[in-house]
C-alpha cells in the first residue's frame, strides 16, 4: 500500500516466508508500520494516537462494564450503584469509560480542527476526511446512547429532548420517534436497544478507524506545509520521511502519555467535575430537571440548535416558502445536522490553491475566529434559552455556515497566500538548522 | 497557534462546564473546607461515625438510603466500624421486610449485614444515598467553577448549607407548611428544620451544636455517595506518579531518537 515510495517486507525465515506466501498478514503490519512518515510532523499530528487509545480504553473497560449493568428500568441506576460499590475496582472502571468518553472528544476536537487548519481535507485526501465525518457522527451517537444507560435523571430527560428532535421531521417525524423508541416515550424498549447499540457502535467505529487508516497511508500524511513528499525515487522519499516506527510511534506515546498523566489526574481527584450532578438522581418521568444540559461535548451543535427560534427572519421565510412544514423546531435540527454536513464538504468549498493555513495569511484570522466561534457557542450551549443568550447564539451560528459556505469558497479568490517550502526536507532543516556545519558543537538540551 | 488553540480549547471546557453548573442552582451555598477535599483529602473516620449517629438518629426517621449497604459500615475509609459494631448496628437500629417468595406475604426482620439501609418512610423524603452527589455546591469564584475542579462538586457544601440555612421564617401553601431556607433553589422547603443545638450527644463529648451537627452529617452523606473516595484518591496519585515517570522515560527516548535526525551533520 501507500504511494510512497519505500522498503517493502521481504520475508526472511521459512516459517515467515511459508506465512506471508499464504496470507500476507506481517507484510501488511510491517507496512503499516514502516509507512514513510514526513518528517516534519508538529505535535498536532499526535491526537490520532491518542483516538485510537480511546477507543480501546473505551471498548475494554465498556465490556467489563457490561458484565455488571443491568439494562432495565428498575434496575440500571442500581446496577452503576453495584458497580461503584461491590465491583472489584468498578468505581474506577466506571470513572475510567465516563470521562474517557471526555478525553475522546477533546482528542476529536483537537484532531478535527487540525484538519481545518492545515488543509488536511484537501484534495488527495477527501475521502479520509469523509471517513472521520462518519466517524465522528457515530461517536456522538455513541455517546448519546451511552448516557442514557445509568438511566438518572439527565439520561431520561436528556433522551426525551433528544428524540424529539426526529420527532419535528415533518410528516414522518412522530411515527419515526416511536419507531426509534419502541414505544411512544423513553421507557424499557428504548434503554434496551440503545444498550444494545451503544454496544455495537464503537465496533463500526474500529472498522472505519482502519479505513481511515487505509486512505491515508494511501495518499500519505499530510504534513504543516501541505506540501507533498516527494515520490520520484526511494532515495528522494527518505528526505522527506522517516519511517513511522520508531521515530512517531515513540513521539506519541510521549505525548499519549502526558495527556494520560492529566486524565489520571481528572479520574482520581475530580471525576465528576464534567458530569452533572442530576443524573445521580434515578430517573424520573414525572419530575423534569430544571436545566437539560447535554454533555460538554454537545453543547456547540446544542447552541446551533437552538439559535434558530420562530423570530429569526430566515426561519420565517423558510416556514412561508413551504407552507409551515419547515417550522422553528424542525429547522433548528436542519441547522444543527447542517453544521456537521458543512464540515464534511470542506473539501469542495474550499478553493485555496494552498494546502496548509500556515501559508494564507487572511485564512488564519478567519480561521482563528472559527476556533473562538465554536467555544462561544460551547459556552452557549450550557445558557438557558433566554436573551442574549439566543442572540449570541444565533451570531455564533451564523459565522459557522458563513465560515464554510462564504468565507473559505472566496478566501482562495480573494487571498495572495506566501510561497510553501518547495520540499519537505527543506522546512524541516530550516527548522532544524541541520544543513551545513552549523551545529558543529553538541546543541544544548 | 495550536498551543494557544489547545489552550483555549481547554479552557473553553472549564468554564463551558462551570456554567453548566451555574446554569442549575440559585440558592446561597456557602463554601466549607471539608477534610476530603483536593487532591489528597480523605474521610476522617470519627467524623463519619458522628454522621451514622446523626443520621440514625435524626434523618433516618423520614430519609432512606436504599443503595448502600450496611456491610459498608465497616469498610475501611468509611467509619470502619468493627465486624461486631455493624452486626449490632444493623440488629439494633434497621427492620427490613422479608418478603415469602412463595407466597408473597412477609414479616419485619431485625437487619443483618448483608442488607442495604431500607428505603425512607416518608415518600416526600428523597433517599439520601447519592445526595451529595446529586447537588452541586459552590461554583466560585465568579460562576467560573474553579473551586469545584479543586475541590469536588460541592455537595457536601449544598447540605451543610441547607441545613444551617433556616432562616425561622414559615408559611402555609396549599396546606403545606414550607420554611424559608437561603440554600434551597426556590428558598422555600417542605422539610422543617432537622437539625438544632444539642440534637444528638456524643459520647467522647464532641461539640454538637448545629454548625458542628451539620458539618458531621454532611460528611456522611458524602460517604455514603462516594463511599471509594480514599482508594480513589490514592489510585490516583499512584497513576498520576507512574504514568509521569513512563512518560519523562518517553520524553528522554523521544530526545535521543531523534537527536540525530535533527542535529545531523551533511
Amino acid at each position: 500500500m501507500g504511494g510512497i515510495p519505500h522498503d517493502h517486507y521481504e520475508p526472511k525465515s521459512k516459517a515467515t516466508k511459508a506465512i506471508n506466501s499464504r496470507l500476507p498478514i506481517i507484510g501488511l503490519l510491517y507496512d503499516t508500520l514502516m509507512i514513510p512518515t514526513p518528517k516534519n510532523l508538529n505535535w498536532m499530528w499526535i491526537w490520532g494516537i491518542v483516538l485510537t487509545f480511546c477507543l480501546a480504553m473505551q471498548i475494554v473497560t465498556g465490556v467489563v462494564l457490561v458484565m455488571h449493568y443491568t439494562p432495565h428500568v428498575d434496575l440500571a441506576f442500581a446496577s452503576i450503584e453495584h458497580i461503584m460499590r461491590d465491583v472489584n475496582g468498578g468505581h474506577m472502571i466506571r470513572y475510567f469509560h465516563m470521562n474517557g468518553a471526555s478525553l475522546f472528544f477533546i482528542a476529536v476536537y483537537a484532531h478535527m480542527f487540525r484538519g481545518l487548519y492545515y488543509g488536511s481535507y484537501k484534495a488527495p485526501r477527501e475521502i479520509t476526511w469523509i471517513i472521520g465525518m462518519l466517524i465522528y457522527l457515530l461517536m456522538m451517537a455513541t455517546g448519546f446512547l451511552g448516557y442514557v444507560l445509568p438511566w438518572g435523571q439527565m439520561s431520561f430527560h436528556g433522551t426525551a429532548v433528544i428524540t424529539g428532535l426526529f420527532g419535528a421531521i415533518p410528516f414522518i417525524g412522530e411515527p419515526l420517534q416511536t419507531w426509534l423508541l419502541g414505544a411512544s416515550a423513553v421507557g424499557q424498549p428504548a434503554l434496551n436497544r440503545f444498550f444494545s447499540l451503544h454496544y455495537l457502535l464503537p465496533f463500526l467505529i474500529a472498522g472505519l478507524v482502519i479505513v481511515h487508516i487505509w486512505a491515508f497511508h494511501t495518499t500519505g500524511n499530510n504534513n504543516p506545509t501541505g506540501v507533498e513528499v516527494r515520490r520520484g525515487s526511494k532515495a528522494e522519499a527518505a528526505k522527506d520521511t522517516l519511517p513511522f516506527w520508531p521515530y512517531f510511534v515513540v513521539k506519541d506515546l510521549f505525548a499519549l502519555g502526558l495527556i494520560m498523566t492529566v486524565f489520571m489526574a481528572i479520574v482520581g481527584f475530580m471525576p465528576n467535575y464534567l458530569g452533572h450532578p442530576d443524573n445521580y438522581i434515578e430517573a424520573n418521568a414525572l419530575v423534569t430537571p430544571a436545566h437539560i444540559v447535554p454533555e460538554w461535548y454537545y453543547l456547540p451543535f446544542y447552541a446551533i440548535l437552538r439559535a434558530f427560534t420562530s423570530e429569526v427572519w430566515v426561519v420565517q421565510i423558510a416556514s412561508f416558502v413551504t407552507g409551515g412544514i419547515i417550522d422553528a423546531k424542525f429547522f433548528g435540527v436542519l441547522a444543527m445536522f447542517g453544521a456537521i454536513a458543512v464540515m464534511a464538504l470542506a473539501p469542495w468549498l474550499d478553493t485555496s490553491s494552498v494546502r496548509s493555513g500556515r501559508y494564507r495569511p487572511m485564512f488564519k484570522w478567519w480561521f482563528g475566529i472559527l476556533v473562538a466561534d465554536f467555544i462561544f457557542l460551547m459556552w452557549l450551549g450550557a445558557r438557558p434559552a433566554e436573551e442574549p443568550y439566543a442572540t449570541f447564539s444565533l451570531i455564533g451560528a451564523t459565522y459557522w455556515f458563513a465560515y464554510f459556505l462564504v468565507i473559505l469558497p472566496l478566501l482562495g479568490v480573494l487571498e495572495k497566500p506566501s510561497t510553501p517550502p518547495a520540499t519537505i526536507e527543506d522546512d524541516f532543516n530550516a527548522k532544524h538548522g541541520a544543513v551545513g556545519a552549523a551545529d558543529a558543537a553538541q546543541p544544548a538540551e | 497557534m495550536f498551543k494557544k488553540l489547545t489552550t483555549g480549547l481547554t479552557l473553553a471546557l472549564l468554564l463551558a462546564t462551570g456554567g453548566v453548573h451555574a446554569a442549575g442552582g440559585e440558592g446561597y451555598v456557602k463554601d466549607h473546607a471539608f477534610s476530603f477535599e483536593g487532591p489528597f483529602g480523605s474521610y476522617d473516620q470519627e467524623q463519619l461515625r458522628r454522621g451514622l449517629k446523626i443520621y440514625t438518629e435524626v434523618c433516618s426517621s423520614c430519609h432512606g438510603m436504599k443503595f448502600v449497604p450496611i456491610r459498608s459500615l465497616g469498610d475501611e475509609g468509611g467509619p470502619h466500624l468493627s465486624k461486631e459494631e455493624v452486626r449490632a448496628y444493623a440488629s439494633d437500629f434497621i427492620e427490613v421486610w422479608d418478603q415469602d417468595l412463595n407466597d408473597g406475604e412477609g414479616d419485619y426482620r431485625e437487619a443483618v449485614p448483608a442488607d442495604h439501609f431500607p428505603k425512607g418512610g416518608n415518600a416526600n423524603a428523597p433517599d439520601l444515598s447519592l445526595m451529595a452527589k446529586a447537588r452541586a455546591g459552590f461554583h466560585g469564584p465568579a460562576g467560573t467553577g474553579i473551586n469545584q475542579l479543586v475541590k469536588g462538586m460541592g455537595g457536601a457544601e449544598y447540605i451543610m448549607s441547607l441545613l444551617t440555612g433556616y432562616t425561622g421564617n414559615e408559611k402555609t401553601s396549599a396546606g403545606v407548611t414550607l420554611y424559608e431556607n437561603t440554600a434551597y433553589p426556590g428558598g422555600w422547603i417542605s422539610m422543617g428544620p432537622p437539625l438544632e443545638d444539642e440534637l444528638v450527644e456524643f459520647e467522647d463529648g464532641h461539640m454538637n451544636d448545629l454548625q458542628h451537627l451539620s458539618e458531621d452529617i454532611s460528611a456522611f452523606l458524602m460517604w455514603t455517595a462516594e463511599p471509594k473516595l480514599n482508594d480513589r484518591k490514592r489510585a490516583g496519585t499512584v497513576g498520576v506518579l507512574i504514568l509521569g515517570f513512563l512518560t519523562l522515560l518517553l520524553y528522554l527516548a523521544n530526545k535521543q531518537l531523534w537527536r540525530p535526525i535533527k542535529y545531523r551533520k551533511d
